[in-house]
């Protein structure tokens, strides 16, 4: 675990992960900082955590139900007032399926 | 007309209620505060010039009738830009959400407007408040008003500057690893970050969900006991808002801190952290004795592994929040673009800076098939044991008390060349959003260049009130004059 190597097949999958582009410049500083990072966190490995619970939540949460009542009206213009483009009542996206 | 300059908030309503002062005048002052003072200082991305004179006219109404009582009718306060404020552009300091305009209040700014607050402008801040210096803003460098070539710190750093700056008396910020005690502590001013789930976060644009609570910003405890109880309640649209039995801040002002027992971590003081500041610790631990608390040193194991354990668990968690900003719903979209997926690899690409990319691909990477276990869930697990740490510290204390950061501001343009020494500037922040806890950040002394060093009291969660009592009583015995003497030309 204590060396890593940041190829750039994992720097190509962590860009489709997080849909970032990067120019060649670009990558290689990410692939850079991204392994001087994992250097530092590795001194959690230090620590032995072998039966240790991860902890997700600090206080115990538990699912919320209620009833499905509609509250809030008709928010639809302002659902769309801050889409960069529209078209009639829906956000206007490129389009998606080939045919 | 009386100047509100040096008022803290509480001061100004009381004016107001006098009739010494009008809810307009204090607005006019303001606003010719922020123009004097602002071009140097640079701490507002938005003034909401035209909102506010809204507001101010219908509050001064409300409390002429005697409707408006509360301690923060009439006071303008500013909000830190990823907090959603209805009609007011809130940016997150993004030019991925450079055009934003939010249709709805977050519930900390409707509870501050049903108090008659008036909301006067946005906050720089860090990209998305990932930063400790508000550098990584996409659209301007806060000065630090002690000294304008030192940064304010961050992310919450326009709050803290606009404040200590006399632009206004208050503000709000959010602090998801110290955002609002590190710049706090760097401005000379006053900060709390809540026990999680106090504050409701919605409204609050997401960076580490598990990890973020907005608290207040001030020139003392009193206004932020005071603004911590306007904003806190329970809200059923954060699901993990608290349902807390009182949000009683302000009583704990008159609360003695004889017998209280204070632990410092020793930790702490050996490494890394500069004589000055370490003086200031140790001023604040005199005081607290000479005030009738017990004050030793302990060992609060884990000190080292918290930063680690937070850009895991930071970055894991800001990956997936930020997946929303993709060009379809709000903000920037790419101008040439062929299909879908393209425009959202570039929308993203142009419209985040560099260090939320790094965080971005970094939290992509350690949830990853193949790493998840190796780094995420790893994480997940110090969490459970640096929680342990201080649960187990405060079955022997009431509060810890430490340093805030290892240093007072660096000058702009030191900390981005290494992101893991300005990572280093939060190890003594980081450990409280990881366990949940409380604390206040405040003024303890200044150092030998008159820079501000602040000190730090944690305690247990949902016990505010033992730590606003001890800041309180801390802040009354100093002798020093926590305001900048800046200079405008």
């Amino acid at each position: 675990m204590s060396t890593h190597k940041i190829t750039d097949e994992v720097i190509d999958y962590v860009g489709i992960l997080a849909k970032l582009e990067l120019n060649e410049k670009q990558r290689e500083k990410a692939k850079h900082d991204m392994e001087e990072m994992l250097e530092y966190v590795d001194k959690l490995n230090e620590l032995d955590t072998e039966n240790i619970e991860p902890m997700t939540h600090i206080f115990p949460i538990e699912n919320v139900f209620r009833e499905d009542v509609v509250t809030c009206g008709d928010g639809k213009e302002a659902t769309l007032s801050n889409a960069p483009e529209k078209k009639d009542d829906g956000f206007k996206v490129p389009k998606t399926i080939e045919g | 007309m009386i100047s509100i300059e040096k008022m803290t908030a509480i001061e100004i309503s009381k004016n107001i209620k006098n009739k010494k002062i009008s809810t307009v005048e204090v607005l006019d002052e303001t606003i010719k505060q922020i123009k004097e003072k602002d071009e140097k200082i640079k701490g507002f991305i938005t003034v909401a010039e035209e909102e506010a004179r809204k507001q101010a006219s219908l509050i001064q109404d409300k409390i002429e009738k005697g409707e408006l009582l509360g301690p923060l009718a009439g006071v303008p306060i500013a909000i830190k830009d990823n907090i959603d404020t209805k009609n007011i552009k809130t940016t997150c300091a993004s030019k991925i959400l450079y055009n934003f305009v939010p249709t709805f209040d977050a519930t900390v700014v409707k509870n501050l407007k049903d108090a008659g607050a008036i909301i006067i402008g946005k906050t720089n801040m860090d990209e998305f408040a990932m930063g400790s210096t508000s550098e990584t803003s996409a659209f301007e460098v806060t000065k630090n008003p002690w000294d304008l070539t030192k940064v304010p710190g961050g992310s919450s750093g326009g709050t803290c500057a606009v404040v200590a700056s006399g632009q206004v008396s208050c503000g709000l910020g959010s602090d998801t690893g110290g955002s609002i005690r590190q710049p706090s502590s760097y401005c000379g001013v006053t900060g709390i970050k809540p026990t999680y789930g106090t504050v409701s976060r919605f409204g609050l644009i997401a960076y580490g969900s598990s990890l973020d609570q907005i608290g207040p910003v001030a020139k003392n405890v009193e206004d932020c006991a005071t603004i911590l109880e306007t904003i806190s309640s329970y809200d059923r649209f954060d699901s993990t808002s608290m349902r807390r039995d009182k949000y009683n801040f302000i009583s704990a002002l008159k609360q003695d801190v004889k017998g209280m027992k204070i632990g410092i971590p020793k930790e702490y003081l050996e490494k890394g952290i500069d004589d000055e500041v370490k003086e200031a610790v140790l001023k604040a631990a005199q005081i607290m004795k000479e005030k009738g608390a017990i004050v030793e040193e302990f060992s609060l194991d884990l000190v080292d592994y918290a930063i680690p354990a937070y850009y895991i668990i930071a970055c894991a968690e800001a990956s997936s929040n930020l997946a929303r900003f993709d060009g379809v719903k709000y903000g920037y979209r790419t101008k040439e673009y062929e299909g879908l997926h393209e425009m959202y690899k570039k929308s993203r690409s142009e419209g985040f800076g560099d260090e939320v990319k790094r965080r971005i691909m970094l939290g992509s990477f350690v949830l990853s098939s193949g790493y998840y276990d190796a780094y995420y869930l790893k994480a997940l697990k110090v969490k459970r044991l640096i929680k342990q740490a201080y649960d187990e510290a405060f079955e022997k204390y009431d509060l810890i008390l430490g340093p805030v950061a290892p240093t007072t501001a660096p000058k702009i343009g030191e900390s981005l060349k290494d992101p893991l020494k300005m990572y280093l500037s939060d190890i003594y922040t980081i450990s409280v959003n990881l366990a949940g806890l409380p604390a206040i950040s405040l003024p303890c002394a200044l150092d030998k260049n008159k820079m501000p060093i602040g000190v730090q009291f944690i305690a247990n969660c949902f016990e505010e009130n033992k730590m606003i009592a001890a800041g309180h009583a801390l802040e009354k015995e100093l002798s020093e004059n926590f305001v900048p003497n800046f200079s405008l030309v």
